[in-house]
């Protein structure tokens, strides 16, 4: 019998950051290739970083993404005082969870309620979805608001913000700045509880990821910027130890580089991960929510991750709350960070929406970066969702073409993949025999 | 408030800047109980902001085929924005989008309107160019005579 070669091309990916592409060839009934080819041209920030001033780094890294720029900022300035040797006193890196928070309400919330809502909704868009469903989204919108309101109080400005320097920030805010947001936020707390109850009701595909879930963790916080490395299979190293366990290779179909485990293989960093690793330390109310959704101790269902992302939303609400109620201004803004005194190598990891994010940099004594890495979530994940395509598409061959195509980019979507930030991608094909 | 002016673009990109310079200009003639603000990056702000004011313009550079430097009127009360194929990415939710989610929350002001620049070049680092620039007066002009103001 003449086998039979289906090619699944998805051309352009709707509702993802940035422009990538799917390629499925199955043969014999079974997926061959399932590739996810992220095209947006490289980004070549690394080499750019090169000869530039170690201060300068966290402004540069932040136009990587207009979603997730706190999070460059972040890993960045985290990577440089780690090259000088500082640590920055304890209510700096309280208010910089504070900016944290706002970019995860901000993401996540666009993420839940305009990308991927409509895939369980029945709807094309978000546009479309609105029509329907106007109250929700609403809802939604004003949730974001208030995300990108603490980024505006925190960063300067709710895109790209400017405030955030090597050793704090340029400039701390009052107590009077932060009782506005402070007002703002219980509404949005019950906005974010809404958004996991109504998450919660939607239909999941059964699916089940059996790979190793990577993310930071630390004793007593949800890990956002602070915590060693750990996993569901017993990885347990510092920062400093990352390079060691993680590695890149460049594939021929795709602008990212793909990571692996160094002997382990394909790992998924993320909502899914960090709530694996760390559920225990969620806030009170956003425990219980996600207790009252059904979530369980681990969940592996990769649909489910936008039930995961509504409960770190209510997550990062209480933590505003809990920041800004214990907030006293800092004597000083910032911790003066001298370049170090001989070749020096620092590295930094946090948690940006979508996954962990690792800076290190190479610096010298006259404070000239000369070598820096960035090695971004979407660019770690590239393996498990195609892994998870090649299963998707499996179970789902005797569906039409139309129906198919759909499913692929449903899987995609999941995973909220920022290629923007991953070539520093998506386009279905299916190629069946 | 009984109006609100609002630049859209991005000035480090040739002719993508005339609606935030525009805007820039427009906001030492208009009127008193008329706002002008930039909202350079993610039009999706905008649903935040055109609540504020009865009628709201949107100065925006636009690509249409058309001679750089037109500037098109759309008033927005009248119909249907056309899109083009739907958003490749949250980063290309552009205005048109945006005007279209506002209508299907009900969140759009009283009147609005688009004043479009034809664009020719959005080169990085480039400056808005000299017919565009022509495009750009023509649009406060035209922006000056919906709100009044000198």
């Amino acid at each position: 019998m003449a086998s039979r070669t289906r090619t699944i091309r998805i051309d352009g990916l709707t509702r993802v950051e940035g422009h990538g592409s799917v390629y499925v060839k199955v043969a014999g009934g079974r997926v061959v290739d399932a590739e996810l080819r992220l095209f947006e041209a490289p980004r070549l920030f690394e080499a750019l970083l090169a000869g530039r001033q170690f201060t300068e780094a966290p402004d540069i890294t932040a136009r990587i993404c207009g979603i997730c720029p706190v999070a460059y900022q972040m890993s960045a300035c985290q990577a440089m005082e780690d090259a000088c040797a500082v640590t920055i006193p304890e209510p700096l890196r309280e208010l910089r969870r504070l900016l944290y928070c706002g970019e995860w309400i901000e993401s996540h919330t666009l993420h839940i309620y305009l990308l991927h809502a409509p895939d369980f909704l029945g709807f094309a868009d978000g546009i479309t979805m609105a029509r329907d469903h106007g109250e929700a989204v609403r809802r939604g919108l004003a949730l974001k608001q208030v995300g990108n309101e603490i980024v505006t109080v925190l960063g300067g400005r709710e895109i790209h913000p400017i405030n955030v320097r090597v050793g704090g920030f340029y400039r701390v805010p009052t107590r009077a700045e932060l009782a506005g947001l402070r007002e703002r936020l219980p509404r949005a707390r019950d906005a974010a509880l809404e958004t996991v109850r109504w998450v919660a009701g939607f239909e999941f595909p059964e699916a089940q990821l059996d790979c190793e879930l990577v993310a930071l963790r630390h004793p007593t916080e949800y890990p956002m910027n602070a915590g060693r490395l750990a996993s569901t299979a017993g990885l347990d190293i510092p920062v400093a130890e990352i390079e060691s366990r993680i590695e890149e290779e460049h594939l021929r179909y795709t602008n990212a580089l793909h990571a692996r485990l160094k002997e382990r293989g394909a790992y998924l960093t993320g909502p899914l991960a960090r709530y694996a690793l760390n559920a225990e330390r969620l806030s009170p109310m956003a425990r219980a929510a996600a207790a009252d959704a059904g979530l369980g101790a681990v969940c592996r269902n990769p649909y489910e991750a936008i039930v995961v992302r509504a409960v770190e939303v209510l997550h990062a609400c209480e933590e505003a709350i809990r920041i800004i109620d214990a907030y006293e201004a800092p004597d000083r803004p910032a911790i003066a960070v001298p370049p170090p005194s001989h070749p020096a190598v620092g590295k930094g990891c946090t948690e940006a929406p979508r996954g962990m994010l690792y800076h290190r940099y190479d610096v010298g004594p006259d404070g000239l970066i000369t070598a820096a890495r960035i090695v971004p979530p979407t660019s770690q994940n590239q393996r498990v969702i195609e892994q998870d395509l090649r299963a998707a598409v499996e179970r789902s061959l005797a569906l039409p073409r139309a129906d198919l195509e759909r499913t692929c980019e449903n899987v995609v979507r999941c995973y909220d993949p920022c290629i923007s930030c991953a070539t520093h991608f998506l386009r279905l094909e299916l190629d069946e025999t | 408030m009984r109006g609100l002016v609002i630049g859209l673009g991005s000035a480090d990109r040739g002719d993508d800047g005339a609606g935030l310079e525009a805007a820039n200009a427009l906001a030492r003639l208009v009127p008193e109980d008329v706002a002008v603000r930039s909202l350079p990056g993610r039009e999706i702000t905008l649903l935040d902001h055109w609540t504020d004011a009865p009628l709201v313009i949107v100065i925006d550079a636009v690509v249409s085929g058309a001679v750089p430097g037109t500037v098109h009127l759309v008033d927005v009360s009248a119909g249907r924005l056309r899109l083009g194929t739907p958003p490749g990415s949250s980063h290309a939710f552009g205005l048109a989008e945006v005007i279209e989610l506002g209508r299907a929350l009900g969140r759009l002001p009283e009147r609005l309107i688009v004043l479009g620049i034809e664009a020719a070049d959005c080169r990085a680092g480039a400056a808005v160019s000299g017919p565009v620039r022509a495009g750009l007066r023509e649009a406060i002009r035209m922006a000056l005579a919906e709100v009044g103001g000198s």
